[in-house]
């Protein structure tokens, strides 16, 4: 076959070594991480880093989801990836079609100014979080929303809003102007056109928005630590904690196990819709 | 399906985008009143104001002044969705996401017409286009005849008050295109639909149009038949737009009661006019005579099948003229130019006006 010789040529063999060596480099803390969590602590102390685990020893995995200590309490990460859970799911659904919204608008329906409303809203994209720390405990003060989990929505859906307001304007002014002059003319409204017409389009750019979404809000630690109260903390206010809390002897298995806990989600989402967010970032024209 | 077909007019339209000094003017003074089930064509240049023209009647956009009534009454600020007309766009403007089927039955959904009704207008509209292999299709899946044919259909099924076409035939290939313009009439005549159309190219005007309005600068320059536009331009733009080739156009005088270009006395009556004149002759209109005095050598000779163009070159200009494919000349051939008076179309040459 003639295609075995170009397939083994030098230069694609030299190219493929260093795509494995590349990904080797980037996969081998996770692979650590992931051998570490399976031994116990005695046999962290004796064998190499690298090396496999005598045993799928789960005992790490058990103590980090619901028996280590972060602090006074000792119940493990359970109720902070909970607290994680119902603050990124609502976050990520309300700053998506909010976002959704914007773009639509300042795409599809122009009006005076909107171009500089639109220029003023990248500010957003680019401004340090830190700025607005001071100020938006006093906003959620006086919504009397301090210290709680629907407080922690209203920050990521204000923070994620002018990037997933970015990503929807750009997609949709690719999206021909006589489309919805058609649209209007057999009689559709504002909303009627968003869901019938412009919505089903948007399919690529919905799953983008909603993986850049998820992934910043699940694992923001900054908000999370600063907004958040007792019973509201983030999963990676937890895992913070439960690394710092001090004890005896260092239990690098349940960090280890700890720390894939925290990552797992995203991680998933990237799996099962990675997919999507490569194609959702070079779809553009919409053809007719 | 045929119902009472609206009328619908344009009255003392004016349009200006910006404000203040730096305002332009797109339109000017527009007044046309279309008769129901008439054809109007909007016809001129990119540019021209035409398709400003068509979205003021759509809704899409507000004149500055002035007022559309269909039926008699006043739409201006009405919202489009509410005006009960159909439009035809250039791109077609389908939905990507949506069956040619639903396409086609949007406009009735959001009107709320019930399903079965529905589904069996979709039916007859599908039948009477030849579209109904392609019902369950997406437009990604269609040719552009076909995507121009559910575009049409979409808006046949609403039967509106009035169809507007923004140069619909304009993204076909030459053949489809003639093939359409012919189906478009055929439509019309069926439905009898009141209808306003755009377009650029003025083969599709003569054709389609009962009345064509030649637009310039926002200005209509003549609003008329076929017959009248072809046959009596009001000034030289129209006399030129019209036709192909186009009109000639020689600068002269009355001298003697006769007319004389260059230099060159045409054995033809002047107008009485004392001023410069322009005389205008349509190619098919200028004769090859051997004996006549106004002569000149051919430069170019374009056969087209059925006819030849042939360009001669004169002292008073170059003049295009068209005769039958029997005709012998060659390029460098001397020849003798003639016409009746009766073809002489005579304009001002100061105001390009129609004498």
């Amino acid at each position: 076959m003639t295609n075995a010789k170009t397939f083994l040529s030098p230069g694609r063999v030299l190219v493929y070594a260093l795509l494995l060596a590349a990904a080797a480099f980037f996969l081998l803390p996770l692979y650590a991480m992931l051998v570490t969590s399976f031994k116990d602590v005695e046999e962290i102390r004796t064998s190499q880093l690298l090396a496999l685990p005598q045993g799928l020893n789960w005992r790490a995995w058990v103590v980090a989801w619901s028996e280590a200590c972060t602090g006074v309490d000792c119940n493990g990460l359970r109720p902070f990836f909970w607290n994680s859970l119902s603050m990124t799911v609502p976050a990520v659904l309300i700053s998506t079609v909010w976002g959704a919204l914007n773009g639509y608008v300042l795409s599809l329906w122009k009006f005076r100014g909107s171009d500089t409303l639109f220029s003023l809203l990248l500010f957003g994209v680019f401004m340090p979080f830190q700025v607005v720390l001071l100020p938006m405990s006093q906003v959620l003060g006086w919504l009397g929303l301090s210290s709680s989990i629907a407080g922690l929505v209203l920050v990521h859906c204000l923070a994620g809003l002018a990037g997933t307001t970015l990503f929807f304007r750009n997609y949709y002014s690719a999206i021909p102007a006589e489309l919805l002059k058609a649209a209007r003319m057999d009689g559709a409204g504002f909303w009627q056109i968003f869901w019938r017409i412009v919505l089903p389009l948007s399919t690529p750019i919905v799953m983008v928005t909603l993986i850049w979404q998820f992934t910043n809000i699940w694992n923001d630690f900054l908000f999370g630590v600063v907004f958040s109260g007792t019973d509201s903390k983030p999963i990676t206010v937890g895992l913070n904690n439960l690394a710092n809390t001090s004890s005896s002897v260092k239990a690098y298995n349940v960090d280890m196990a700890a720390a894939i806990i925290a990552g797992l989600p995203t991680m998933l989402i990237y799996a099962i819709a990675g997919k999507f967010f490569v194609r959702g970032l070079t779809a553009g024209a919409v053809k007719g | 399906m045929k119902k009472m077909a609206s009328s619908l007019e344009i009255a003392s339209i004016n349009k200006r985008f910006g404000k203040g000094e730096k305002s332009v003017e797109v339109l000017s003074h527009i007044d046309i009143q279309v008769a129901p089930g008439e054809f109007l064509i909007l016809v001129g240049p990119s540019g021209c104001g035409k398709s400003t023209l068509l979205n003021i009647i759509a809704g899409l956009d507000e004149p500055t002044e002035g007022e559309v009534r269909i039926g008699g009454r006043n739409v201006v600020g009405m919202p489009a969705r509410d005006r009960d007309i159909a439009m035809v766009f250039q791109s077609y403007a389908l939905y990507p996401t949506m069956s040619v089927a639903d396409n086609i039955g949007f406009a009735l959904e959001m009107r709320k017409m019930p399903r079965p009704e529905r589904q069996q207008r979709i039916a007859e509209v599908a039948a009477m286009l030849q579209i109904t292999h392609l019902l369950d299709r997406r437009p990604s899946q269609l040719s552009g005849g076909q995507r121009q044919r559910v575009a049409m259909g979409r808006a046949l099924a609403r039967q509106p008050q009035l169809f507007l076409f923004d140069e619909p035939l304009s993204n076909l290939d030459a053949k489809l295109r003639v093939e359409m313009r012919a189906e478009i009439k055929r439509l019309h005549l069926a439905s009898g639909i009141t209808s306003v159309y755009v377009t650029h190219d003025q083969v599709e005007a003569m054709t389609l149009g009962s009345r064509i309005a030649v637009m310039k600068d926002g200005v209509v320059q003549q609003l008329g038949t076929p017959d009248e536009i072809y046959n009596h331009p009001a000034n030289t733009y129209v006399a030129t737009f019209i036709g192909s080739p186009t009109m000639n156009l020689l600068r002269g005088e009355t001298v003697d009661g006769q007319f004389c270009t260059r230099g060159v006395k045409l054995d033809l009556a002047g107008p009485g006019a004392a001023n410069e004149v322009l005389l205008g002759v349509r190619p098919e209109h200028l004769l090859l005579r051997d004996d006549a005095p106004f002569r000149g050598q051919v430069s170019v000779v374009e056969p087209t099948g059925p006819d030849t163009y042939v360009v001669v070159d004169t002292p008073a200009g170059t003049v295009t003229l068209r005769t039958d494919a029997q005709v012998r000349v060659r390029p460098g051939d001397a020849v003798g130019l003639a016409l009746e008076a009766r073809h002489a179309h005579w304009f001002d040459a100061a105001s390009e006006a129609r004498l």
